[in-house]
């Protein structure tokens, strides 16, 4: 969106319809919108964002958010963008229409707003659902307005345009799922039955899930995915392929133990129980937060604990050794039969044969002179001993 | 040639001495030495191995070891075989497609080769001085510089052929693993206090400790249901540290067991050991049979006697033809 200067944007024909729509008049319609960008700490342009998203008669799309059996670290995630931020994302990109962390309303308005939504843009909304899914004593470990999370949720993908499961609750159930998962936690592509995008990770990164939005919105359709459904740009690659710590695995330099001289050097954290060589995400390519290397769990010295990989995550003890999934041994490895050179050829073995030949024929020729000699020096009878012999 | 009563009679007494000496040569037979009181080893385990090579990285930097280039760039340390740079090394084996870890077919497996400190070593019976010397209580066969005189019989005699020789220096060395017993000494300024090699194998593949505590572990593995969850120790049998492993499918041996007499370094794998470079051997040690051979012969200097005696019996011999033909 361009930037506009709020005073021009009076005789905008959008503005202008607002009179009749909401019934306010141009002027406190703008101003109004200067005050919520002002109390939201928003920049001066941003009232103009706001100003021009809400008059705008194209439609951003609807999204409905749900929450399960979540802790919100998801959303807090994404509330930690910085591109798009957050605001930019629910005023300028999208449509939020419900999600109980961000929406101002409660309780039945809430609902009925989500109900609305749904009828509003059938067919045409995106269903993002952030935790796990209680399956056990016909779901009733977690409701919301009386409903149950399994009901919700296919209340709300009937008319879904489509379904991404943020987080690893929602993409394989992740830690409420844990053995001996009392509630039955599930993910929302076993309680659908069908394959949903998901954002695994705990908490996810905020610009896997906005990408993949992003990609939708522009695109019309969700990126290409895993067997998983797992979006390919994000996670095709273990974390050990591109961990900044690679070359010292390689160079076989391991931290022992926490805080040992290795550890402070930075080593490889295998020993401790990295799971990076087993885990499937993008962390060491885009951090955290946007602040440099540091913002992941290898870059600040913590293993990996392999939070987007089912059954590793919240499975595997957080310092049990991970299984070396991509290691084929390359072939700067020595073999057991290492070869040293190459055996006798028929050229050499004939170069040899020859040498030995003309020693001989040499030897043979010395010696045939050596007796001539004494034949011609010496006396007669010792020569013909010598010849004898 | 002719030969009167007499000469036939001396040569049948001469015959009979040595048909003697052969026959007591059993009885005097040395058996194989046997393990040392307190003898200490590596077990290392080819199916815990992950081939990050942390042992070998280790092992120049605990014994100031220089590394050694086999690429042309020149960047890492990548030995292909043990060497006067290098007395421990990482190799792999690898047949067909190379998919499966510790399969025969279409599969590859690592194995480690340092010295295996044999219970009778080769290598301390051929040296002709008192360099290579194996310690009578810990068992670890030593090399001591100051007594080599750089003949290289332990190069040659060694089965396994583990020592070797700096043939680029100008003041040569064996160079060949001696369990890290150099950081047991006070002026240890390496960070390792045990085998290095064991002490940072982040998998627990190499682990150090007495010979015979290793042997009871390797035999509790062997006898473990393949797939079976369990604990192995990481770094020294004796320590805190551990892992979670899955028991693989040995091939049932332990190599070191009865290879040559014993070694105190022991090897399980899943992946036949003749394939990864450890032929089958005998269980009497190379050591205990060329020293009885030498000593037979040699005791109470029966053979060069007997030696003697011939060259005599065959100079007087031809000296008499000499005589019979000047008549």
């Amino acid at each position: 969106m361009s930037k506009i200067d709020i005073i021009s944007m009076e005789n905008l024909p959008g503005v202008a319809a607002l009179e009749k729509r909401l019934g306010v008049s141009r002027r406190d319609f703008l101003k109004l919108c200067s005050g919520i960008a002002a109390t939201l700490g928003l920049p001066s342009t941003a009232a103009a964002e706001i100003a021009q998203a809400v008059a705008s008669p194209a439609k951003r799309p609807s999204v409905i958010w749900l929450h399960f059996q979540e802790c919100t670290g998801c959303s807090e995630s994404l509330l930690r963008a910085e591109h798009p931020t957050l605001d930019r994302l629910i005023l300028d990109v999208i449509s939020l229409d419900y999600h109980e962390t961000l929406f101002a309303a409660a309780g039945h308005q809430a609902e009925a707003a989500r109900k609305a939504a749904m009828e509003a843009n059938k067919g045409k909304y995106l269903l993002v659902v952030e935790g796990a899914i209680p399956t056990k004593d016909g779901g009733i470990y977690c409701k919301i307005g009386g409903q149950t999370a399994i009901e919700m949720v296919k209340e709300c993908a009937a008319g879904a345009a489509a379904v991404v499961a943020i987080g690893s609750c929602a993409s394989w159930g992740g830690m409420p799922s844990t053995g001996p998962n009392p509630t039955g936690s599930s993910s929302v592509g076993e309680v659908l039955g069908k394959p949903v995008v998901t954002i695994p990770g705990c908490p996810p990164n905020p610009y896997n899930f906005l990408a993949t939005v992003v990609n939708y919105l522009t695109f019309g359709k969700l990126p290409a995915v895993d067997q998983l459904g797992r979006p390919l740009f994000a996670y095709s690659r273990l974390v050990h392929e591109n961990c900044e710590r690679r070359a010292h695995f390689d160079a076989g330099r391991f931290a022992l133990e926490f805080g040992d001289a290795g550890h402070r050097q930075g080593w490889c954290l295998y020993k401790l129980g990295c799971k990076g060589p087993e885990t499937y995400a993008n962390c060491p390519v885009i951090g955290f937060n946007d602040v440099g290397e540091v913002s992941w769990p290898v870059g600040c010295g913590h293993p990996c604990i392999g939070c987007t990989e089912k059954g590793i995550g919240f499975a595997k003890p957080i310092h049990a050794l991970a299984e070396l999934k991509s290691v084929q041994p390359p072939l700067g490895y020595p073999k057991v039969d290492e070869p040293r050179g190459v055996g006798a050829t028929i050229a050499s073995a004939a170069a040899v044969a020859a040498l030995a030949g003309a020693a001989t024929a040499a030897t043979y020729n010395l010696t045939k002179n050596l007796g001539k000699n004494i034949a011609v020096e010496g006396d007669k009878p010792e020569s013909k001993e010598r010849a004898e012999s | 040639m002719t030969m009167d009563r007499r000469q036939f009679l001396k040569g049948m007494l001469a015959g009979g001495a040595v048909a003697a000496t052969a026959a007591s040569a059993p009885a005097e037979a040395r058996g194989n030495l046997t393990m040392p009181p307190k003898a200490m080893g590596l077990l290392y385990d080819s199916t815990l191995c992950i081939g990050c090579k942390a042992c070998v990285s280790a092992c120049k930097e605990s014994n100031h070891l220089p590394p050694e280039y086999s690429t042309e760039d020149q960047l890492w340390d990548t030995p292909l075989d043990l060497s006067g740079k290098t007395k421990n090394v990482i190799k792999m084996y690898k047949s067909g497609t190379g998919d499966h870890k510790d399969q025969e077919e279409d599969g590859y497996a690592f194995m480690k080769h340092s010295c295996l400190h044999c219970v009778d070593p080769s290598c301390v019976s051929a040296c002709p001085v008192s360099a290579m010397r194996k310690d009578p209580v810990t068992g670890v066969v030593t090399y001591d510089p100051g007594d080599c005189i750089g003949c290289r019989y332990c190069v040659l005699a060694c089965p396994f052929d583990v020592p070797r020789f700096q043939y680029d220096k100008a003041f040569p060395k064996i160079v060949k693993c001696e369990l890290c017993n150099h950081l047991a000494s006070e002026t240890n300024d390496t960070r390792f206090q045990y085998s290095a090699c064991a002490q940072v194998c982040p998998t627990g593949a190499t682990l150090y400790g007495p010979t015979d505590e290793l042997m009871v572990e390797a035999k509790r593995r062997l006898a473990l249901k393949p797939g079976t969850d369990h604990t192995v120790p990481r770094g020294r049998i004796d320590g805190k540290d551990s892992q979670m492993a899955k028991a693989a499918t040995y091939v049932p041996q332990v190599y070191g067991e009865k290879e040559l007499g014993g070694t105190q370094v022991l090897k399980l794998a899943a992946v036949p050991f003749d394939k990864l470079g450890f032929r089958d051997l005998p269980e009497r040690s190379f050591a205990s049979v060329s020293e009885t051979m030498q000593h037979s012969m040699y005791g109470y200097l029966i053979t060069p006697a007997l030696v003697l005696g011939g060259l005599v019996v065959a100079a007087k011999r031809s000296l008499r033809d000499d005589e019979d033909n000047q008549e």
